[in-house]
């Protein structure tokens, strides 16, 4: 990856919280931390990786994600707004009556969500169905799903990745949120994953484990996935739960949290005021590089 | 004429007749292809046929994948497994994201038979009439069955068919023609109408009208095949013309046929009611003929509540 394009994935990444904390803040509550833990995810997946046109939503051979975790709609919201399906505005919609934004992610509602969830478990099966669906049809597009910690506690996902592996499903490319936290606590107290890349290579699958919140590393593990031959690929995310909110960075609080308009501001204000440092020292690199050039 | 077929051998003939006409449709089993009767729609189209395993809730959820890439799945188990196991599964990934899957419980009720109480399901019929605009109905012969699982096929939006499955009976002509949610008149009659659906409880009601005919008293009888959405004009109908009624099911009389037909009475044309079906029990080991008889399913037991019901209304 070039650090051109490296740097274009941080700003979008970073444009992507800022609208995600407003969107949340506006409405002053709602589930901020497992929406920003999958920032860089759909980054990579939206502006780099997946076949989609914001134009024709529907369109049959393009890449699909099935946010499972479909109480971190908001980041996918802010994800399709930016993109052009709906109009930015949208997102102060946010579970007003009559919305077209609900807490969970809802394809009958919102332009440019392939799959409606919420209830946990249940997003991976439905994967598997799209899977196979395109798998008849000869259709050669990959189906990626985001899957959380706590989420993984269900009985169903073990039945969906059972089941994945054996009609080996290599377009299916999922991940799992492990920011280690679920609405009760630390997810080694609540109910432990333990070695969670054992369990999934246990069953059948093609098993990465990277930094979640790094994007040579999601980049280098999607590239990998897409090769894979016969198995469906779990990339495995460590990543913090409320990433990049002072508020809510890795707080057990910031599930389903409340917060101000006022502190949503101040959130923004500081990764504004961070992208302005990078810019400025970016540019004091550079000329240290052109005034080095010149000797 | 040859022996009628089985229902799940109508169920696979008509799919593999279906596969034929629409490439999207396809089948999901849950390690009960045998039982269902599908095999052989595996053996003619292995790559639209999906066994998953022991593993209904993934099932229905794969279903619910299939339909949103435009596939039109039939995913069948044993009633109790297909709705209280899958039930959030179809109700959320299947129904709620407003997707097209074809649920199948088969078995229903007293027709499990020698599996008993765990596999006796008499409420997911309830279960299934309590999501929002989903279509429920339960055929009662071979000649229904084949062209009501077209009409779901052709239905936009989720179906639950409940699907007896070991043996067959024809009690409609092969020309007759359905449409989900329009009830059939069977019999006509003037004093009480009987209310049936299903393979077992059909029959049982015409055998009542029957029986009471000999005593001059003239019952109608229709086959509700529709549950939901519940054939409200044809209910008003009856209740105008006979101001008395008996619900059949293969079901606890709530939740299901005799709660639906009992709304309607209540909202649009108050009538008297008797309701004939499981009162608030579980399921057991049994014969079919046994069952009957221990539940109280009998065209005798229907009968006796029809003469009940009319003497509250000759009062």
């Amino acid at each position: 990856m070039d650090e051109q394009t490296l740097q274009d994935l941080k700003d979008t990444a970073r444009r992507l919280r800022i609208l995600t904390i407003d969107q949340i803040g506006y409405l002053g509550v709602g589930h901020i931390g497992g929406a920003l833990s999958i920032i860089e995810a759909l980054t990579i997946l939206y502006y780099r990786h997946m076949n989609i046109d914001p134009k024709d939503p529907g369109k049959k051979d393009r890449d699909q994600l099935v946010l499972s975790k479909g109480h971190a709609g908001p980041a996918l919201y802010s994800v399709l707004a930016d993109k052009g399906y709906f109009p930015v505005d949208w997102l102060h919609t946010l579970n007003v009556g009559g919305t077209r934004l609900p807490s969970h992610a809802d394809m009958v509602r919102t332009p440019g969500i392939d799959m409606s969830a919420g209830s946990l478990g249940q997003g991976l099966s439905t994967a598997v169905g799209k899977a196979l669906g395109h798998r008849i049809d000869g259709i050669d597009s990959k189906i990626f799903v985001i899957i959380g910690d706590g989420e993984s506690n269900e009985g169903q996902v073990w039945e969906a990745a059972m089941s994945a592996s054996h009609f080996k499903l290599n377009n299916i490319i999922a991940f799992t949120d492990y920011n280690k936290m679920q609405i009760d606590g630390y997810t080694s107290d609540i109910m432990d994953l333990d070695d969670l890349n054992a369990k999934w290579v246990g069953f059948g699958w093609n098993v990465l484990r990277v930094d979640g919140h790094s994007f040579p590393a999601l980049d280098r593990a999607i590239r990998k996935a897409k090769q894979e031959s016969c198995r469906p690929t779990m990339i495995i995310m460590d990543t913090i739960k409320g990433k990049g909110a002072f508020f809510a960075e890795g707080k057990l609080s910031n599930h389903n949290m409340p917060f101000t308009y006022e502190t949503a501001k101040e959130a923004i204000a500081i990764l504004e005021k961070e992208a302005e440092l990078e810019k400025a020292a970016r540019l004091e690199q550079a000329a240290g590089k052109n005034a080095g050039g010149e000797k | 004429m040859g022996k009628i077929q089985d229902m799940r051998a109508t169920y696979n003939d008509t799919l593999i007749e279906l596969a034929a006409e629409d490439e999207r449709i396809v089948i999901l089993e849950a390690d009960l292809m045998n039982a269902s009767g599908t095999v052989p729609f595996k053996e003619k189209y292995p790559e639209r046929a999906f066994d998953m395993g022991v593993a209904e809730a993934n099932m229905a959820g794969t279903a619910a994948g299939l339909s949103s890439v435009g596939k039109i799945p039939f995913a069948a188990s044993f009633t109790p497994f297909a709705s209280r196991k899958a039930y959030d599964q179809f109700f959320i990934s299947a129904n709620y994201a407003h997707l097209n899957v074809k649920l199948v419980g088969t078995d229903p009720g007293i027709t499990a038979t020698y599996n008993g109480g765990t596999h006796m399901s008499f409420e997911d019929g309830g279960l299934m009439r309590n999501i929002p605009k989903l279509t429920v109905f339960e055929p009662c012969d071979n000649i229904s069955l084949r062209k009501l699982i077209r009409k779901a096929a052709e239905h936009q939006g989720c179906t639950y068919m409940r699907l007896h499955r070991k043996g067959g009976q024809e009690l409609y002509r092969g020309d007759a023609e359905f449409e989900l949610g329009k009830g059939m008149v069977l019999r006509d009659g003037d004093d009480i109408t009987l209310v049936a659906t299903g393979f077992v409880m059909v029959p049982e009601a015409i055998k009542a009208a029957e029986e009471l005919e000999k005593e001059g008293i003239s019952a109608a009888v229709i086959d509700m095949h529709t549950v939901k959405p519940i054939d409200r004009k044809l209910i008003v109908e009856y209740a105008r013309k006979t101001g008395a009624f008996v619900t059949c099911e293969n079901h606890q009389v709530v939740n299901f046929l005799g709660s639906a037909v009992a709304e309607v009475l209540a909202e649009d044309h108050p009538a008297l009611l008797g309701r004939i079906g499981i009162q608030d029990e579980f399921g057991q080991v049994g014969t079919l003929d046994y069952l009957k008889q221990d539940y109280g399913l009998t065209a005798a037991d229907i009968a006796a509540k029809a003469r009940e019901v009319l003497k509250k209304k000759n009062k």
